[in-house]
Formats: C-alpha cells, structure tokens, sequence
C-alpha cells in the first residue's frame, strides 16, 4: 500500500462533471401519491380485501416505492434514498400522531361530561351502582397528602445524595451510587409498590398497628418516594454540574468553608434547575397508580389522616372506576383521569417554563 | 469494589464525631489524608497553619459530608433492602407452592394447596415488550428526526413540547382509553390479520378482544412521547460542526443525519430504548386493563388473553391471601430481577461508549 | 482540477439582516486568495455562500450571480450536493466525525459517493493523508478515533477529508485560529503546496498570515455594526500590504482600524 504511488486515474466518481442535476418536476410528488392511492384503491376493493383503511395504508407504501423508483431514474441513487427516507420520516409523524391525538380528544370530550362542582366536592362513600352523583374529592385529597409527603421525604435526600455525587464524592463509592441511581430510574412503580408492601405494610405497620398490616396513604408516600428519588437527584446533579467553577473558587478563596459554599453560594444558583427537577419527578408521582394499589388501599371514604387507614388517589380512582360495572363510572373515570392529567401537565408545564426561563449557561 | 467498605468506613467516623474533640489526633491525621487524597480542592480550612482556631468549622463540614453521604447510601440501602424484602417475603410463598415455580402455567396461589407459576407471566412480559418496542422504537426515531433536523426549527420546538407533555401523561389514561376506544379497532385488525396471514402462527384464531396485541399497541403508544422526546434531546446535541461537516463534503439531507447525527446519537438512543423497554416491562394498569388475563404460553397475539407479571399483580392483588401476597411478590422479584438486568446492562454499554468518546475527545 | 470563482453583486441575508452586499471578485484558478476585514463584516458569509453552506442557516439566502467556470451555483438545476462536492471547506475549528476513526474520517465523503472499493478508498486516503502531510504521523493508527488527534492534526485531517473527494476549489474559514503557532505553520506549508492542484480561498483574521500564504488578497468592511458587510479592496497581496489604494485598507493594515 505504501508502495505504490497514486497512479493517475480518470475523475474521480466524487466529482461530478456539471453541477447540473436533473430533478423530478415539483408536481411529481402528488402526481405519485394520487397514483398510488388510485392504484391501491382498485387492489384493495377489486381484491375485496379491506376498506378504506387498507387503501391509505397501501397507497402510502405504494407511494414510497413509487418514488424511489421515480427519483432513482430521475435525479440517482442518493437522491432517491434521501427523498425516501424524509417521507418514512413524515410519515412516522403522522402516524404517530393519530392515535395520541384520538387518547387526547377522548379524555377531553369524554372527561368534560362530568366536570361539575359535584364531582370535586363529593366522594364515593354510599354511591351506589345506581347512583349517577359521586366524586373524586377524597381521591384528591389523597393524590395531594401522598405526594406531599413522598416530596418532603425525597427533596432533602436527593439533593444531599446529590451533593455528595458531586461535591464530595470520588473514586469507586461515589461511582457506585451514580450508577445505582442510574439503574433505579428503571425500577417499575409496581416494585417499589411491593417493597413497601413487604416492608412497611407487612413487616413495620403491624407493630404499632394491632398486628394488623397497615394500609395507609404514608405508605404509598413512601412507595412514590423511591420513584422520586432516583429523578430528583439525577437532575440536581445535573444542575450542581452546570454552576461555574469560578463562583466556587470566589468562595473558597474568602475563605468560607466548603459546605457553607455549597448552601450559601452553589445551591442558590442551582436552585431553578433543581425545583425543575423536582417538579418533572412529582408530576410523574402523581400519575403512579400501582404502587398506590397496592399499600394504599383504596377506600371510597374521605380520609384526611395519611398515617392510618384506607386512602385513595386520583390515578387509583382512575383504575377502580375503570373495573366498575356502574354505567356511571366510565364517565367518573374519565373526568378523574382529566383530572389528573390536568394536575400532572399543570406540574409539568410550570417546570418546563421554569427551566426555560433560567438556563444556565448552555 | 475492593475500596468500599473500607471507604464508608472512615466517612463513618467522619459522620459521628461532631461535638466531641477529644479524639484530636485521630481527626488531625484524617484531615491530612483528605488533604493528600484532593490537592484540588481547598476543603475547610483554607491556608493550612496549625494554630488557627477551626476546630467548628471543621465540624460542620464534617457533620455536612457525613450527612450527604448518609443520604448517598440511601439509595444503595434502598436497592439492597428492596431486594431483602421481597426475598424475605417471597421465600414463605415459593416453599408452600406444589408446583414448579418456573414451569406451571396458572396461578391458584390462594388455593390449598397452593399452585402457581411465572413462566407464562414473564413470557407475556417479555412478548408485550419487545412488540411495543418494536412498534415505537422506529417510529419514535422517525419523529425524533423529524422534530430535530426536518420540521422548521419553531414548529419542531412546539411539538416537541407537546411530545413531552404527552410522556407524562398518566399511563392508566392509556390503559383506559385502549380498552374502551381502542380495543374495537384493533379486533378488526385482528380479523383481518387472521384472514389474510393466517398461516403465520403468531396470527392465529380468535376470538379477538383484550390480547397482547391490543396491550402491545397500547404500551408502544404509551412509550413513544417517552423514547421520542429523550432521543429528539440527543438528536438535537448534535455539534453543528459535524453536521456542517458532513453537509460541506456533499452529503443530502439523510446522508448527513447517517454520517453526523445518528452515531453522535447512538449511545443516547440506546439509553432511550433502554429506558422505553424498562418502562414497558413494569408497566403494571396499562396492561392489566387490556390483556385478557390467562396463564398459557402462546404465539397467538391475536386470540384474547395474555398476560404480564405486573398486571397480573394489579389484577389479583385484591383477593389474595397471605401466601397469594407472597406469590405475587415472588413474581415481583422476578420482574425486578428482569429490569435489573437490562438497567445494568444498558447503563455498562453507556458508560463503556461514554469512556470511549470522553477519552477520544 | 482548479476553477475559476467569480462572484458578482452577490448579497446575502440571515432572515431580515443583510449581511454582505454587492460583492463582486473573480478569483483565477490555482491561486490562494485571502479575504480580510474586522469581526463582523461578512468575509465568512461571503465564504460560506461560495458552496451554499450559507444557506444551511434557517432562514439565511443569497441573491446575486456566483459561477464556478460559468456554471451558476444558484441555478434552480443545480445539484447542492453537487456544488459541495466541487466545492470543499475547512472549518474554523476541526470537525472530525467523533465516531469515526482516521481513516473512516478521510474516505467519509467518498463513501458518500457511493465508492466501496477498499483498495481504492485506501489509495485515496493515503493520497490525501500525503498531500496534507500527515501520513506520517497517523499511518500506523489510521483505525484510531481521529478525536484522538492533537488540534493541528485535526484540522489537517478534515483538510485530507476535503481534498480526498478531490474538489476544484477549497474554502478555508479561519482554519488556523483555533491551532497553536507551529500548527499553524504546519497548516500554511500545506496551503502552499495545494494550490498547485486547487484553488483556495481563506478567511484570516491575521494579517500576517494573508501575507504569507496569499496571492491576492481581498479586503471586507462595516461601516457600522448593523450595515451590510461590502468588499472595499481586492488587488494583489502585495499591492493590497505595501500600496493600498482605498485610505480605509491602508488603516486597517497599518492596525488604525478593527
């Protein structure tokens, strides 16, 4: 290979010989889809084999190949790949576009039937399978208790954990916990449901509870706060991270001492980007339904105490109305679940708005 | 791993300390090595010199370290004792069960004697899964692309909102809507399936309804937003230059997205899938409203049934006993288990490609 | 292998902001031009809008006449691709593809041509490793991630990368402002020796540099920040640094502006 020197070729195949290329004609592209679907159409009823639906799907794929083959005679190879692959990448849009749309407008029109003063002021206590009237308000007032104290208890320890990650931690041990943290972000809610169950329902609750194992609205606190923590502190990280060096040096160098630094001078200046964080990890919180299932109880009464007792939430009130057979409790459901949704996008858009606002520096 | 406990050891002693001093030496020659072990950073006491008066402030940054690393060993502990607690509660229910654990198909927990088992539950798992990821994985992608490097840049940022507010939308909104809007639909598709490619044995015989193929559809559209919106983050830190890179030496638009940002991505949207498929494996009231409920292991994705470890501990949660509990608990470990092994195993491919280019640049 | 660029009354906008305007300037085939001026006067734009990078930008066009040897660039015909392949550039920074290894790097864009042939790939890469004198010093880790590389030695991996596909002019835009002084030697040696096969056409901010390596030398001004950039001067490097015509180069040269 070293030896033997570039021996002089003809143009290379890179270098075209004019920058003159020439293109399908503008009117190409819908002239092809027409066709295709046109073509589809006649395979589709002249085969008798499905209706409209198969005739757009077909046609779509018969638009596909139809211009590839057009290009690839007009304009070449990499052309016609090129146009392809931007049409599959159009279509995945639309495709995906269709069904997240249908879930959309049925929560909308169907969750706005029951949006009366009724459903957030009653509970379900003594609503019968006949009974049209009933509500959510005990289920709200357990999706807020539960997920406040899952907050309370998350906040201080994931921010420390990630204090630690990042300020104090080296070597090995510090690389552990970042890992682990990693790998817990893919623990299912319905596992840690069952860790609480196993652990503080089954095992702890009962000492101080008659033996009896105790469902209660703190345990389902406790479920959501092992869901919370592993997103509370991997965004904190994150945001500890993005603080300038030079504003902890300034520190270091007046001489205040390093934890001081930290609360006084680095955490301030992360503070945005760490409630954005923790406002994501409460959003997803509140939308958990299997953890709450399982050491929460459920319970159709309203229940302010979270530490004794059957208490609902939203999600959960989602689910136990979906497996009702009241033809009532579609329409219940329904106007929970928006809701819900309603309190999630709410958490959600406030802290994407918040992140927005104060970006350090990217 | 050699080093851990030997390190937790000594941040322990730095925890405990606080008030007292009468452990000077031992404090003074701790402080040394910290000092030695991080010439970088100036930790408390700044400028050295034995006399000066901070024996406090040396406390409080002790007490403040202490502190965060309790709360560092939480998770650990936490992941430790998640897996010691279903243990210790599975093993009573395992030890009670006539049946082979691995092998039977059904699950009569609450029975005496009792009888159940995961193979069919973790196969429905494992099948619901990897359909949905088939399903959204590419067609996220193709949004992704769509959102990052074909849509006008305003238009692409918008949607993209909108995509995110989609991933946090509940997943029992999903399951609801599949089974009551959905399932129709899908029963058609499943006929239609059935009569034209019948003679692939993963399209068998009806009858149609809540099967893994109407749960598989409905997680594929649940984890969507979620592996498109990570992926359009990963898209769009693409460097410029590398683009303008591709783009200078001749490249069309969907060669410059296959030379520049696909392997720039790559290890990004592995963490996404990763993430998806996590996600679909302990998704619990998505599937539990729309698979059928059957302890069978079958090909047939579109015959009513199906069935996976989480719904099926949402589903039967209500009724069991004591040892119907530990049953499902003992499922749960299974799943967690599972996820475990794909976490770790996504998480060292990330870090292994993370080193690579991290030391490469 | 080298054409002639000529340029005339080519404007160019990012959305509602004129950048340049009115640049007219032929530069002759296997020659090195260099294109001068203070921050912000538009001598990149001018750069980028030659092979229609400029237009990369959301929002960003080009009116006017631009030919390579009497072909329009901007004709409704004409290929982008086309024009980019006939038009190589080099980057301010270096821009190797991270994932890539040296040689994946250098052969990137005859792999995009469709060339598949592995003796005829490592042909080309050596060649271009040659001619941007690099050969030596990557030939025995041509499998290693071209990241890897120190700074100069990136850039004259992406300069291998765009003459392997042989183009009929190479821009450089500031090539040499992110490197250190022997780096950049290295890299204006290498300019000398390339113009014998292609034309070039640099963007400096030294004037040193222009000086140097330059034939003709093209110099760009604002009159403001906010006016469009325009082309003040274009003659000779030499005439331009000991004779300028225009009062306003001769400032600038002798350091009194920009």
């Amino acid at each position: 290979m070293t030896t033997t020197l570039p021996t002089h070729r003809p143009r290379p195949p890179a270098q075209p010989a004019t920058l003159r290329a020439r293109r399908l004609p503008a009117y190409a592209a819908p002239a092809i889809a027409v066709a295709a679907l046109l073509l589809s159409a006649g395979l589709v009823y002249g085969a008798g084999i499905g209706g409209p639906v198969l005739v757009v799907v077909v046609g779509a794929l018969l638009y596909l190949v139809g211009l590839f083959v057009a290009a690839n005679a007009v304009e070449g190879r990499r052309s016609a790949r090129d146009r392809t692959w931007s049409a599959l990448i159009h279509s995945a849009f639309v495709l995906a576009v269709l069904p997240l749309a249908s879930v959309v407008w049925t929560l909308v029109s169907k969750g706005s039937e029951r949006l009366d003063a009724n459903f957030f002021g009653t509970s379900m206590n003594n609503i019968g399978a006949r009974d049209a009237n009933g509500g959510a308000y005990h289920a709200i007032i357990g999706t807020l208790e539960q997920v406040g104290i899952a907050a309370l208890i998350t906040v201080p320890l994931g921010v420390l954990c990630a204090i630690y990650i990042v300020e104090y931690g080296r070597g090995r041990f510090a690389f552990t916990i970042r890992f682990f943290v990693d790998v817990m972000t893919g623990i299912p809610s319905i596992v840690t449901g069952l860790f609480v169950l196993a652990f503080w329902v089954l095992i702890v609750s009962p000492w101080f509870n008659d033996g009896r194992p105790g469902f209660s609205g703190f345990a389902a606190a406790l479920a959501l706060s092992v869901l919370m923590l592993p997103t509370v502190v991997r965004s904190t990280e994150e945001m500890l991270r993005l603080v300038p060096a030079p504003l902890r040096e300034g520190a270091y160098a007046l001489g205040v001492p390093k934890w001081k630094t930290i609360l006084r001078v680095v955490l301030p200046t992360a503070l945005p980007g760490i409630v954005t964080g923790i406002m994501l990890a409460i959003a997803r919180a509140a939308g958990e339904t299997a953890p709450v299932l399982l050491v929460a109880g459920g319970g159709a009464a309203i229940n302010f105490n979270p530490f004794e007792n059957n208490q609902s939430s939203l999600a959960l009130f989602v689910y136990q109305q979906a497996g009702e057979a009241s033809k009532y409790s579609p329409a219940r459901a329904w106007t929970a679940a928006l809701t819900l949704v309603a309190l999630v996008l709410v958490l959600t858009v406030a802290a994407k708005l918040l992140a927005r606002r104060n970006r350090l520096g990217r | 791993m050699g080093d851990t406990p030997q390190r937790s050891a000594h941040a322990g002693t730095g925890g405990t300390p606080v008030a007292t001093s009468h452990e000077r030496p031992a404090g003074a020659s701790a402080r040394v090595a910290e000092r030695s072990g991080n010439p970088g950073r100036p930790d408390g006491g700044l400028g050295g010199g034995g006399g000066l008066p901070r024996a406090r402030a040396f406390g409080a940054e002790r007490a403040f370290r202490g502190l965060t690393l309790a709360a560092g060993s939480t998770v650990l502990i936490v992941i430790a004792a998640i897996a010691i607690f279903l243990i210790a509660k599975a093993v009573p229910a395992l030890r009670a069960n006539t049946e082979s654990f691995w092998t039977f198909e059904g699950w009569f927990p609450n029975d005496n004697p009792p009888k159940f088992g995961i193979g069919a539950l973790a196969f429905g798992t494992v099948l619901s899964s990897l359909l949905a990821l088939l399903v959204a994985v590419p067609v996220a992608l193709g949004i992704a692309l769509y959102l990052s490097h074909y849509a006008p840049r305003r238009l692409g940022n918008s949607l993209g909102f909108l995509i995110d507010l989609l991933a946090a939308v509940p997943s029992v909104v999903f399951g609801l809507w599949g089974r009551d809007y959905f399932a129709g639909p899908v029963a058609d598709l499943s006929a239609w399936l059935n009569k034209y490619f019948g003679w692939i044995p993963i399209f068998g015989e009806g009858p149609y309804g809540s099967s893994i193929l109407l749960g598989s559809v409905v997680l594929a559209i649940m984890v969507l937003p979620i592996v498109t919106s990570l992926s359009r983050e990963v898209f769009r830190q693409t460097p410029t230059a590398n683009e303008e890179a591709a783009l200078a030496l001749g490249a069309t638009r969907w060669e410059m997205i296959r030379t520049a940002v696909l392997p720039y991505g790559r290890p990004g949207v592995i963490a996404a899938v990763m993430l998806g498929l996590g996600r679909a494996l302990g998704e619990t009231i998505a599937l539990a409203l729309t698979l059928g409920s059957t302890y069978a292991i079958s090909f047939n994705i579109l015959e009513a049934g199906g069935n996976s470890i989480a719904a099926n501990i949402a589903n039967r949660f209500g009724e069991a006993n004591d040892t119907g509990r530990g049953a499902l608990i003992a499922s749960g470990l299974v799943l967690f288990a599972i996820t475990l092994i794909v976490n770790i195993t996504a998480r060292a491919i990330i870090y292994r490609r993370r080193e690579f280019t991290e030391s490469a640049a | 292998m080298a054409k002639r660029v000529e340029a005339a009354n080519v404007t160019a906008y990012y959305g509602g902001f004129k950048a340049i305007e009115n640049i007219n300037l032929t530069v002759e085939p296997k020659t090195v031009t260099a294109l001068i001026g203070p921050s912000g006067c538009g001598k990149s734009t001018f750069l980028r809008s030659i092979n229609r990078m400029h237009e990369v930008l959301p929002g960003a066009r080009v009116e006017g006449n631009l030919t390579i040897d009497g072909q329009d660039v901007y004709d409704r015909d004409v290929d982008v691709t086309a024009v980019r392949r006939m038009i190589g550039m080099v980057f301010q920074r270096p821009n190797p593809f991270p994932t890539m290894s040296i040689f994946d790097n250098v052969v990137a864009g005859l792999r995009l041509n469709g060339v598949r042939r592995k003796s005829i790939l490592e042909e080309a890469a050596e060649k271009a490793l040659r001619s941007a004198n690099l050969w030596d010093e990557v030939k025995d880790r041509l499998g290693k991630p071209g990241a890897g590389l120190s700074g100069g030695q990136q850039q004259r991996l992406c300069i291998a990368r765009t003459i392997a596909v042989e183009p009929q002019v190479v821009l450089m835009d500031e090539p040499c402002s992110a490197l250190d002084p022997i780096s950049t030697l290295a890299i204006e040696d290498l300019m000398f020796q390339l113009k014998d096969k292609f034309t070039i056409i640099i963007v400096t901010h030294n004037m040193q540099q222009a000086a140097r390596v330059s034939d003709r030398t093209a110099f760009f001004s604002i009159e403001k920040t906010g006016d469009p950039g325009r082309l003040i001067e274009y003659d000779n490097t030499q005439k331009i640094f000991s004779n300028p015509t225009q009062k306003k180069t001769e400032d600038y040269i002798t350091g009194r502006f920009g």
